[in-house]
């Protein structure tokens, strides 16, 4: 192959991918011009979050113990080699707040939610039943992405909390009670170096950002995926793909802008 | 499953949601030890701040009084100029003096009042005069090999 015809090609990767990028830009626009439809008819959102929301504490409270745990053992380990064990508390809590807490809960719900979503309206899609409804003057986009969409968007931030709050406890469990640093100092190093808006407040707006991100990313795929099995078991794949390394990422901007300056 | 019991379970999701909100903020960052009552602003210069950040804990006989607003270098003394915001329930004499210590022996530093003797108290605005910089670790090292050197030459020349 000469090089005349590798330029070309890059030409139409990049062009193509830059025809993608808008065409969900357009489609999140869209999305978000029909929220407020959705609001009024409220009961679907609330549905939604029970789907997206509420199936996933078990798994949410179950991988958050475990981190706080293995926060709890390794933090103790190298704190240990400096003498400053105490500090154990605060290394676990802002390590969860601050990072572990919004990425791995959005890591999670592109597993767990997102996929569910995706291959929900991937099916629909197959079925032909978004071309029944736009058949019938129902816009699907505002009957069934918007109030998934919404639900992903609210269940996220109470999902990261419960992450966080579940993952202290385990730091607990291990430093406090197995190890046996004392309480005390546990929670003060803890309370004197987390502040409520740079670190409790910054995860939540984390964990927001990657709300939006899983779940838009999700029923876009979903919405896009080819009408037939491989094509919808495709767009499920990609959905785990794209969001989990678009929350890694993000996760870097945002920690970034947020965290890298000094107070 | 009935709307009203999917209705239920949201309710039950979002209530456990905003209890580990509210376990972050208030047990994990410790919200209400926050100086969230009213403050007056009182400065003061150093010739060396050290380490200290702004909201550090601002503290008279290790009871934390108040928080460091902002630090900035004076341009005419060429000083750190620290300004201070002390609850208003507190008072402290016009001779108080200001040092900046260090929790710990790598701990994070800190603002240290001293009260002085004087009937008259700071008022919001007033200039501590009296401070004490920070004890800079390289300083006191150099200080120390001074001093050694100057011990064992002292030896030599008996």
């Amino acid at each position: 192959m000469s090089f005349a015809d590798l330029l070309p090609r890059l030409g139409r990767w990049a062009i193509g991918y830059l025809f993608r990028l808008g065409h969900a830009a357009f489609f999140l626009v869209e999305l978000l011009k029909n929220t407020p439809a959705s609001l009024r008819r409220f009961y679907l959102v609330v549905a939604q979050i029970h789907a997206i929301g509420n199936y996933s504490v078990v798994i949410i409270a179950a991988s958050g113990l475990a981190v706080g745990f293995v926060l709890g053992l390794q933090g103790y380990y190298t704190l240990s080699r400096y003498g400053a064990s105490e500090s154990l508390g605060l290394l676990v809590a802002l390590s969860l707040v601050r990072e572990l807490g919004p990425v791995v809960t959005a890591l999670l719900f592109a597993g767990r939610a997102g996929t569910s979503l995706t291959a929900e309206i991937g099916l629909m899609k197959a079925g032909e039943q978004l071309a029944a409804m736009e058949l019938m003057a129902i816009d699907p986009k505002q009957r069934v992405l918007a109030p998934r969409l919404l639900g992903g968007i609210i269940a996220m931030p109470l999902l990261a909390a419960m992450f966080s709050a579940v993952g202290i406890f385990g730091g607990y469990v291990v430093g406090v009670l197995m190890i046996g640093i004392d309480p005390g100092q546990f929670w003060s190093q803890m309370q004197s170096g987390v502040d409520v808006w740079d670190d409790v407040g910054n995860g939540i707006i984390k964990s927001f950002v990657f709300g939006v991100t899983c779940t838009f990313v999700a029923l876009l795929e979903g919405y896009e995926a080819n009408a037939t099995p491989e094509g919808v078991a495709q767009a499920t794949t990609r959905t785990v793909v794209i969001s989990s390394l678009a929350v890694l990422l993000l996760d870097f901007v945002l920690t970034a802008v947020m965290f890298s300056t000094p107070r | 499953m009935t709307r009203r019991n999917i209705e239920t379970l949201v309710g039950l999701f979002v209530l456990i949601g905003f209890v580990a909100i509210g376990y972050l903020a208030l047990k994990a960052a410790n919200l209400a030890a926050m100086t969230v009552g009213e403050t007056y602003v009182v400065t003061a210069r150093f010739d060396n701040i050290g380490g200290l950040k702004p909201r550090a804990p601002v503290k008279s006989a290790g009871v934390t009084v108040g928080r460091v607003a902002s630090i900035s270098l004076d341009g005419k003394t060429f000083q750190g100029l620290v300004t201070m915001e002390l609850e208003k329930r507190y008072a402290f004499p016009k001779d108080t003096s200001a040092s900046i210590l260090t929790a710990g022996l790598l701990g994070d530093q800190y603002v240290g009042l001293n009260p002085g003797g004087e009937d008259e108290n700071l008022a919001a605005g007033d200039t501590i005069k009296m401070t004490q910089s920070a004890v800079v670790l390289e300083n006191l090292i150099g200080q120390m090999l001074y001093n050694r050197a100057a011990e064992s030459g002292g030896e030599a020349k008996k």
